[in-house]
């Protein structure tokens, strides 16, 4: 039960209770001309700010976006989600809201044709392309074009390659001078007790596997691809079936790690550092990713081409990488094209790869000298020879449908088997018409 | 309004005979009315309005990233759903999901509550350290699971390999029953707390007197807990399986963070959220979405008719 106030001390509690209600209410007002103040401040200075929202790195894209900001505007980043998947998810929806507070994007290759066929990259000056389409490596190109224009600005290109343990190489006694190939390495690593990390959880990274090894067996994933939805599947033919050969080889062989169903990159990169590492396929970034915390692991990589699906049919590594593309509901369409100019320099592109492990998409990046200290200039060329070969993923707007049906159908690795390319080219020709869920 | 409107005549002439309704009363209704007609208004627009929206979306075929391409397709969505079998898989994991975790989180709630009731020493401790798991925010309470079991850093199979069928390198994710398991046993270990919860509010509903008069006539402890104090705990009871059970079958956040709906163990809303957010398919999803509420809407219902109890009684009012 409460019990009734006292009634000397009313009054007084009433006031203070009138008093901090009105020092509340100030607090908010002052609070509000405040914000309002601000945002009037930055409008009214008349230099606006550019936002670049990045994919997370490890600062690459500060970097650049402190060098490309100039008197005329100023590039300020906002850093998108790790998933590529979950970076299109957030950028497509807002972009579809024509939201104008997003100036410049960071777009991975799968999904560069999607935002360019709905209309969300703003259209690059003539010029521009012509500039970019000359510095750039070819598969950044490609990836890069939907509709013989060239949509977004390639800024990085990345790469897989081979990367061996040379002791374990040493052991098993194999010649890493030659090609190799999938069954080499793999019944290399069984006999010896070592372990061939790839990326074969049920995600974006598993598709790029399956496309380097059909690209590698002289396939595609789908090609007619200006039809649309009416694209020409390929999944089912000789190359699908040697693909899903070396899946299932690796699945049911004493190579597979024993987390290959869920690995991605770190998983991957984690078993090739333990003491069963001896061959891992993945991105550059591999050559700095154990100086801090296994220096004894980084003394012992060793690197070669992508393993080829087919004996004596050279190989077509995976294409990874960013580019840069401008909103086409931005309110400074015209700064931000002069600003991916400058981010899509070779030189930024340079200083981004030395921060970050992400190569330049252009030879002229490579040139930039601090890289040579980081990497060998062997491991350099094998990157642009590499990157010259890469296989992009089919540029097409429904590539994330065409992708989802791949990981549902070739997912866990140790079902697939010679069936899988004719089931997974059924189902994704349906999810295409709508008739399945995918 | 029709329900403040009283007849002319009546006022006056027979005021005993029915129900008086006096000025004040009145007003005091009217007031009410406009009080909550706010409340009505924004209830409306995000509530009722998303529904229907959802249910126009779903008669067309409709992609965000191709508007242009949007097409009236009538109810052929659903017939492309209902006659999926990706669908069903789903919804059958949904379901198994929602009987095995309700029915464990049951008899471990409810010994928590008898816990939480009986217990002298170390009352609020107790009683909050059981509190904790529901504390914790669902996708926290995922990685931590999905760490747990995880083949690289977990400490599962570290504690368990002594168990026949568990070794160092066991990957609970990598095949569908240990990934089902492993997304049940964080969703149970999580939200058993709030069972205990809801189920210690109708243990102590249960009279003193009832179960000391058992006592005296010779009941068992069995027959007391079976014969006493059960019957009398079931609205309560009846509540807590109704809450849990509707939101066990609206199960997202674990698979989302442990599995990603891989190996088999996607859910109806992670299905959805797919259709929805990922493929960005708005039709498809929309109508998946009409269907998932119309199934939970479906359970509800089944659940109030099983337990034979009003929700007007559970509350109180009855």
């Amino acid at each position: 039960m409460q019990h009734p106030p006292i009634e000397g001390r009313r009054p007084a509690r009433e006031r203070r209770r009138r008093t901090s209600r009105g020092l509340a209410a100030a607090a908010a007002v002052t609070m509000l001309s405040g914000v309002l103040a601000a945002c009037s401040a930055s409008a009214d200075s008349g230099k606006p700010t550019l936002i670049w929202y990045i994919n997370p790195d490890a600062g690459g894209q500060d970097k650049v976006a402190e060098n490309c900001s100039t008197d005329d505007y100023t590039i300020s980043t906002q850093v998108l989600p790790q998933d590529a998947n979950q970076q299109r998810i957030q950028l497509a929806r807002r972009l579809a809201a024509e939201d104008p507070e997003i100036d410049i994007m960071s777009i991975d290759p799968p999904f560069t044709a999607e935002f360019a066929n709905a209309g969300y990259l703003a259209e690059l000056p003539q010029e521009l392309q012509n500039k970019l389409k000359e510095q750039s490596f070819e598969g950044a190109t490609t990836a890069a074009t939907w509709d013989d224009q060239l949509v977004v600005a390639p800024f990085w290109s990345n790469t897989q390659v081979l990367w061996y343990r040379k002791s374990f190489v040493e052991k098993a006694g194999i010649d890493m001078s030659k090609p190799v190939t999938w069954d080499q390495i793999i019944d290399a690593a069984a006999d010896n007790g070592g372990k061939v990390a790839v990326q074969a959880n049920k995600y974006e990274g598993y598709v790029v596997w399956i496309n380097s090894l059909i690209a590698g067996a002289g396939g595609e994933i789908a090609t007619d691809t200006d039809k649309g939805v009416d694209l020409t599947l390929e999944l089912d033919s000789e190359a699908g079936t040697k693909a899903a050969g070396v899946i299932a080889k690796l699945a049911g062989s004493a190579a597979a790690p024993a987390d290959l169903s869920v690995a991605q990159e770190g998983q991957a990169g984690g078993t090739f550092g333990s003491a069963q590492g001896a061959f891992l396929a993945n991105w550059t970034y591999i050559w700095t990713n154990y100086d801090e915390s296994q220096p004894e692991v980084k003394k012992d990589i060793g690197y070669a081409r992508y393993p080829q699906t087919v004996e004596g049919e050279e190989s077509h590594p995976p294409y990874g990488g960013i580019g840069v593309g401008v909103s086409a509901y931005s309110d400074h369409v015209d700064e931000a094209m002069k600003a991916i100019e400058c981010i899509t320099s070779p030189e930024n592109q340079g200083v981004n790869a030395e921060l970050t492990g992400n190569m330049p998409a252009s030879a002229e990046g490579y040139d930039y000298q601090p890289l040579a200290k980081i990497y060998p200039a062997d491991l350099l060329q094998l990157f642009q020879d590499s990157l010259d070969a890469a296989a992009p993923r089919t540029v097409t707007p429904y590539w994330s449908d065409i992708s989802g049906g791949i990981q549902s159908t070739w997912h866990p690795p140790s079902a697939v088997n010679s069936k899988t390319p004719q089931e997974s080219q059924d189902f994704i020709e349906d999810v295409l018409k709508g008739g399945r869920l995918l | 309004m029709s329900t403040v409107a009283k007849p002319p005549m009546a006022a006056g002439t027979k005021p005993s005979a029915k129900v008086v309704v006096t000025d004040r009363a009145r007003a005091e209704n009217r007031l009410g009315l406009r009080l909550v007609l706010p409340a009505v208004v924004v209830m409306l627009v995000v509530t009722a309005w998303p529904m229907l929206r959802a249910l126009y979306l779903s008669m067309y075929r409709y992609r965000l990233t191709t508007p242009d391409d949007r097409e009236f397709v009538g109810f052929s969505n659903y017939a492309t759903v209902l006659t999926d079998s990706l669908f069903w898989r789903d919804t059958w994991n949904t379901l198994l999901i929602m009987v095995v975790t309700v029915a464990v989180e049951l008899v471990i709630g409810f010994a928590f509550a008898m816990v939480m009731h009986r217990i002298v020493f170390a009352r609020g401790a107790m009683r909050t350290s059981i509190l904790i798991p529901y504390g914790i925010i669902t996708v926290v309470s995922a990685f931590a699971w999905q760490f747990a079991f995880s083949l690289n850093n977990g400490f599962v199979n570290a504690w368990f390999a002594w168990l026949p069928w568990i070794s160092s390198d066991t990957n609970w994710f990598g095949s569908h029953w240990p990934a089902m398991f492993a997304i049940m046993v964080s969703e149970i270990w999580k939200t058993t707390p709030f069972m205990a919860l809801l189920l210690l509010a109708g243990l102590s509903q249960v009279s003193e007197d009832m179960i000391e008069a058992a006592k005296v006539d010779g009941a068992t402890w069995w027959q007391r807990l079976r014969k006493v104090i059960l019957p009398n705990m079931r609205a309560a009871i009846m509540v807590a399986v109704l809450f849990r059970a509707l939101d066990a079958f609206r199960i997202f956040d674990n698979i989302f963070v442990m599995t990603r709906g891989a190996q088999d163990t996607e859910s109806s809303s992670f299905l959805t959220y797919r259709q929805v957010i990922e493929q960005m398919q708005l039709g498809l999803g929309s109508a998946l979405s009409v269907l998932l509420f119309l199934t939970v809407l479906l359970l509800a219902w089944l659940i109030v008719r099983l337990f034979r109890v009003d929700l007007a009684q559970a509350r109180g009012e009855g």
